[in-house]
């Protein structure tokens, strides 16, 4: 059971065959996907016809590559762009709702935190189909009061913003809350000490403190929005984000091109991720 | 400490928190209910009624949906829970230092990739011409294609794999601060493995099974993708139905109404599931 206890040699091995089949299950599909990225052939489906990289530097249909592919590197751009802005707008509100929740005392204090928690726990697709439905309530609203047409209100971008915000604030607040928990606030009162005023103290004390935190926070939020489909999937307008694009193209039938953006994503990812790890790292030493 | 001093400091602070729960959580549902709750009567003309949650009851295609979709989505817990409990209680009790952070790492890596990647990697192994059927018939255990794409076992696959990591990681949080000297003491009193499994590792890893398990039947009944590229157009996913009643069919009431009940389960089971282990929302959460 534990290493300490001795144990019957075959169980042992019956065990650690399964632990690595477990492993190669969980690598197999995304080394597929990765390996059929490079395949010559215009299904990512075996036989192996050769190595390649037309599938990213392609230029002539239909051997186009995926950086000569105008709707994904567009669709690319707008996932982009939907995360810059979903990122920062959930680091700044959950860098104030940490404050909120460690440093104020108010009524009902417990309730409204379980209210903020409550965003994870529904799912994805309804939090989409209930923004549409009631943005559409106000815009038809606004329409028939005063006749302005409110294009933000419709789905797209903006929706499709506000849908993801809305549940990744939750983890913002969570990550960077968790952090100020364990801050020390004699330094803050040293700054006031010294003749810091509040926001003084909170800019140059506080706020570098919270910093990894922060950091971490607005990459999750990068990889959360980028790879969000659910919401998305009810807010979307006329500019498709790239899980969108993606999703239609493996509808129609996949090429390899779909293996190239993938393998992309993949990298992007992970590079992401290990630019937080590296955050968090320095983070543990003081 | 620096926090709010006075009334107005505090409103300001909760401004941002209230601003985005009461737009886009509660106003939008509390919305979403109202229009479940109306009935078409003529254009833009409707009547109060449970007449689209009647519809549900009445049109067997919809419960059965509805109940096929609890049932797989209950399958897909089970099975992650029996297929990831050994490999939780490999990287906590059994690999040590480099190894079990590389393990744990390695649960984690796949899920830094957008759902969609990982799905399209189940098509690529599991359809027709895919590397699976291929491998079959080259190594001659078959000898024509075979589809393992488009049936109930293909989306299981999917579903399992795309949940590991919420199973994996409150799993190998709780058996982690299990005390090797239990299993040791049990061991020296002569229990055999599986009396030690049931009567000391289990129990002291309930809450991370009962947390694991909720995430991960949350995330199953709310799962578009999976069910949608690998179970094909015979799926028969609830969210599925949500999506068509909104997006093709316009019939917004209708959506709404499925929403309101996918979400009533949803909840459901999570209260149920923390009331069960007596855990409670922000503990499980924070």
């Amino acid at each position: 059971m534990i290493p300490t206890i001795k144990q019957n040699p075959i169980i042992k091995l019956i065990y650690n065959s399964y632990v690595v089949l477990f492993f190669i299950y969980l690598a197999l599909p995304l080394s597929v996907v990765a390996v059929f990225a490079f395949n010559d052939s215009q299904f990512p489906s075996l036989p192996w016809e050769g190595f390649t990289l037309t599938w990213f530097f392609g230029t002539e249909q239909p051997w186009l590559g995926v950086f000569n592919e105008r709707r994904i590197m567009r669709s690319i751009g707008t996932s982009a762009f939907i995360a810059l802005c979903v990122s920062f707008l959930s680091i700044l509100v959950g860098t104030i709702n940490a404050f909120l929740f460690e440093r104020a005392n108010f009524k009902f204090k417990g309730f409204l935190y379980v209210l903020m928690l409550l965003p994870l726990v529904i799912p994805g697709i309804i939090l989409g189909i209930s923004i549409l439905v009631f943005s559409n309530f106000v815009a038809n609203g606004v329409e028939d009061l005063t006749g302005w047409e409110i294009e933000a209100l419709r789905p797209g971008l903006t929706l499709v913003v506000l849908g993801q915000f809305s549940f990744i604030t939750t983890i913002a607040t969570l990550v960077i809350a968790a952090r100020l928990k364990k801050f020390d606030s004699s330094l803050e009162e040293a700054a006031l000490n010294l003749g810091a005023s509040q926001w003084q103290a909170i800019y140059h004390v506080t706020l570098p403190f919270l910093r990894p935190a922060m950091i971490g926070a607005g990459i999750v939020a990068l990889l959360m929005s980028f790879e969000n489909f659910n919401t998305t999937l009810m807010l979307v307008g006329s500019d498709a984000p790239l899980t969108i694009t993606m999703f239609d193209r493996l509808k129609e039938g996949s090429t390899p091109v779909l293996n190239a953006v993938s393998l992309l994503l993949m990298i992007g990812s992970s590079a992401l991720a290990l630019v937080m790890i590296f955050f968090q790292k320095t983070d543990e030493k003081p | 400490m620096i926090g709010p001093r006075t009334k107005l400091g505090l409103i300001l602070l909760m401004s941002p928190l209230l601003l985005w729960l009461t737009t886009l959580i509660i106003i939008p549902h509390l919305d979403m209910l109202y229009v479940s709750l109306r009935e078409k009567v003529g254009v833009r003309q409707y009547e109060f009624g449970f007449g689209n949650y009647m519809t549900f009851f009445t049109e067997p295609l919809y419960w059965n949906t509805f109940a096929r979709t609890a049932y797989m989505s209950i399958m897909a817990t089970v099975l992650t829970l029996f297929i990831g409990f050994p490999i939780s209680y490999y990287i906590a009790k059994i690999a040590k230092g480099r190894l079990k952070m590389a393990l744990f790492l390695l649960c984690l890596v796949p899920f830094w990739v957008s759902e969609l990647v990982r799905t399209f990697g189940w098509m690529i192994l599991l359809r027709e011409t895919g590397v699976i059927s291929s491998f079959l018939q080259w190594s001659g255990i078959v000898n024509q294609p075979v589809e393992m794409l488009y049936n109930d076992a293909a989306i299981m696959v999917g579903l399992v794999y795309t949940s590991m990591l919420f199973m994996v990681v409150p799993l190998v949080t709780t058996l982690d601060s299990l005390d090797d000297s239990l299993i040791e003491a049990g061991y020296d009193l002569g229990a055999s493995g599986f009396a030690i499994l049931k009567n000391i590792v289990i129990p002291h890893a309930v809450p991370g099974i009962v947390t694991g398990s909720i995430v991960v039947f949350m995330l199953s009944l709310g799962n578009y993708l999976t069910p949608i590229l690998l179970g094909g157009k015979s799926s028969l996913w609830f969210t599925g139905m949500i999506y068509s009643q909104f997006i093709t069919r316009f019939n917004w009431e209708q959506g709404a109404a499925f929403g309101f009940l996918l979400l009533g389960l949803s909840s459901l089971i999570v209260f149920v599931g923390l009331k069960l282990s007596g855990q409670t929302l922000a503990k499980t959460m924070g």
